[in-house]
């Protein structure tokens, strides 16, 4: 749900890197009922892979990305600038490591980096899909990753791993598939999203669909982007995913020229730095894909099918947990996942927690703070592969 | 498995496949060893960020929590033992702590460093703040808030109605002497309870 990660030298990947990779695309023709009712009767999924399947396929790890996350999440594309959005955590000698594992991450359906979604041609219409490609819940995308799953050869996942809209992902996946993941990895996630967060996306959505250039969602059609009404959605974003101290640290109330001109144009610093992180994200997200996501984001509540009762569902799960959060994040707070945490450890399930102390808010997950990654490569090292039992 | 004298006497009381609560649970040291050889299930509770990573690396379940927050996470009885070793001294509320964890588990075990060891007793007869074996730190590095004798234990247990099932104490290296058994409060550096709440609010 955030920057991407800088590669400071941006033409060969590093020692530690998984080096230069490709995109690779999985077609699928089997109909794919939807929790709307709506049936996708054929979509394409993009993915990476980083590693090598073992002989026991029980070395594979899945990766969900977040709400502007894509399947990119390590090595680097050749001719590139910039390594995927978790190369900091993936990658040989890496927390999730790729010397003993099998990495998997695949572009979510709806999204907008290759994966069908509203940018891609409606086969009924011969357009673009747009505003009628079907909202797809947290749920769809589970099982569109077990189909995934299923043609990689792979019957059970050695953990899934995801932050935030991708931990929401891995806790779906224990619930949905009890038996085919071995672990699951939940990192600064929630059970659902509060009201707050609702009114959040609700805003970001509204500065979208109000924009002069929407177009009903069908803005491809007329050649135009919504750009301002994306743009402001990712500046508000943006603030949420940050803690206050944070851009206090970071920008302060420095001003670009060094004093007021009482004008309306960009005085603080931090004003230049939300446009740059707005316009950036114009250029590389869909409007519609992102009010999909959001959506998904809002309708995510696996316990609404047990009366609310998130303990009843998750009662089947078997996988080991491992919950992380971080102290800064306001937009998914560790009471939120100390309630993810109090369900499981109810139910005596195997559960750890670890509430990492940080000044960097929601985007703490795709940080490089040595204590998270420390316990993550720690959890993720006693897995184990290569036939024997878990 | 490197236990402390007072880890290897809790391992001595609890039954095989319980479940089992360990507040302050450390490195996790204790629990990986009940969990190996007695097949007990459960979590420990701990703060310091270098022991929680320590209980991963073990493998065992530990959960990050501020034991001073209380317990309200858990259900009542939902264990069979909750184990508090040598933190009781280190908390805010030690009563309060002591209560919330009979209200959690069946029966509570409790060891702390005895301050009415015969060592402690002549350091402050002497003037000073008692440094001991079982009490390292000097007076202004020390995490530990309330320090008590096993006699003043005791007495907390009778006004909150806490029935004491057994007791014993040992020293800071090893096991329990001739000495310890005839008067633990002066000769036992460590002292440990099994601790039960009779009545219930």
């Amino acid at each position: 749900m955030a920057s991407d990660t800088e590669l400071n030298s941006a033409a060969a990947p590093a020692a530690d890197s998984v080096g230069y990779v490709e995109t690779q695309r999985m077609v699928f023709e089997t109909p794919l009922e939807l929790d709307s009712g709506h049936v996708l009767s054929y979509y394409e999924i993009v993915y990476e892979t980083y590693g090598t399947l073992n002989a026991a396929h029980d070395n594979a790890i899945l990766i969900c990305h977040a709400l502007s996350g894509d399947h990119h999440a390590a090595g680097i594309h050749r001719g590139a600038r910039k390594a995927g959005w978790w190369d900091n955590c993936i990658g040989p000698g890496k927390p999730i490591d790729t010397n003993r594992f099998f990495v998997v991450c695949c572009n979510n359906l709806g999204g907008c980096a290759g994966s069908t979604g509203p940018t891609s041609t409606n086969p009924q219409t011969g357009k673009r899909y747009g505003p009628d490609f079907p909202i797809c819940t947290v749920h769809d995308w589970v099982e569109s990753q077990a189909r995934l799953a299923d043609r990689l050869g792979i019957e059970t996942w050695a953990a899934i791993i995801g932050g935030s809209l991708g931990g929401m992902q891995a806790l779906q996946w224990a619930v949905d598939y009890p038996h085919r993941l071995r672990n699951a990895i939940i990192i600064a996630a929630a059970p659902n999203l509060s009201t707050q967060n609702i009114a959040f996306n609700e805003v970001a959505r509204h500065a979208i669909m109000s924009d002069a250039q929407f177009h009903d969602g069908r803005y491809y059609d007329h050649g135009v982007v919504p750009e301002r009404g994306l743009m402001l959605a990712r500046m508000l974003g943006h603030i949420t995913y940050l803690s206050d101290d944070v851009l206090h640290s970071k920008f302060g109330r420095e001003l670009r020229s060094g004093k007021l001109t009482f004008g309306y144009d960009v005085e603080f610093q931090i004003e230049s730095y939300l446009r740059y992180q707005g316009q950036a994200f114009v250029d590389r997200f869909d409007a519609n894909s992102y009010l999909l996501m959001t959506k998904a984001l809002d309708y995510f509540d696996p316990a609404i099918e047990h009366n609310d009762d998130l303990r009843d569902a998750l009662r089947e799960t078997q996988a080991r947990f491992l919950l992380m959060s971080f102290t800064s994040d306001w937009r998914f707070s560790s009471a939120r996942s100390r309630e993810m945490v109090r369900a499981l450890q109810d139910l005596d399930k195997n559960v750890s927690y670890v509430d990492v102390d940080s000044a960097q808010g929601h985007d703490s997950f795709l940080l490089e703070i040595p204590h998270y990654h420390d316990c993550l490569r720690a959890f993720i090292a006693r897995i184990q592969v290569g036939g024997q039992p878990a | 498995m490197n236990l402390r004298p007072d880890q290897k006497l809790i391992a001595e009381w609890i039954k095989p496949g319980s479940r089992v609560l360990d507040l302050g649970c450390g490195d996790g040291a204790l629990l990986a060893q009940l969990q190996s050889t007695l097949g007990v299930t459960g979590f420990g509770i701990e703060i310091e960020p270098h022991n929680i990573l320590e209980c991963i690396k073990r493998g065992i379940n530990v959960i990050h929590s501020d034991l001073d927050q209380g317990l309200s996470d858990f259900d009542a009885d939902s264990f069979d033992y909750v184990v508090m070793t040598q933190t009781l001294q280190a908390m805010r509320f030690p009563a309060r702590v002591l209560k919330d964890m009979l209200r959690v588990g069946r029966e509570g075990i409790v060891t702390f460093p005895n301050m009415g060891h015969w060592h402690a007793r002549l350091q402050f007869m002497l003037g000073r703040m008692p440094t001991t074996r079982a009490l390292p730190m000097s007076w202004y590095e020390t995490p530990n808030l309330h320090l008590c004798t096993i006699k003043d234990f005791e007495d907390l247990c009778r006004v909150e109605n806490f029935d004491i099932i057994d007791r014993t104490a040992v020293d800071a290296s090893h096991q329990r002497g001739a000495l310890m058994r005839l008067r633990p409060s002066l000769f036992g550096e460590i002292a440990l309870f099994r601790v039960r709440q009779l009545v219930r609010y």
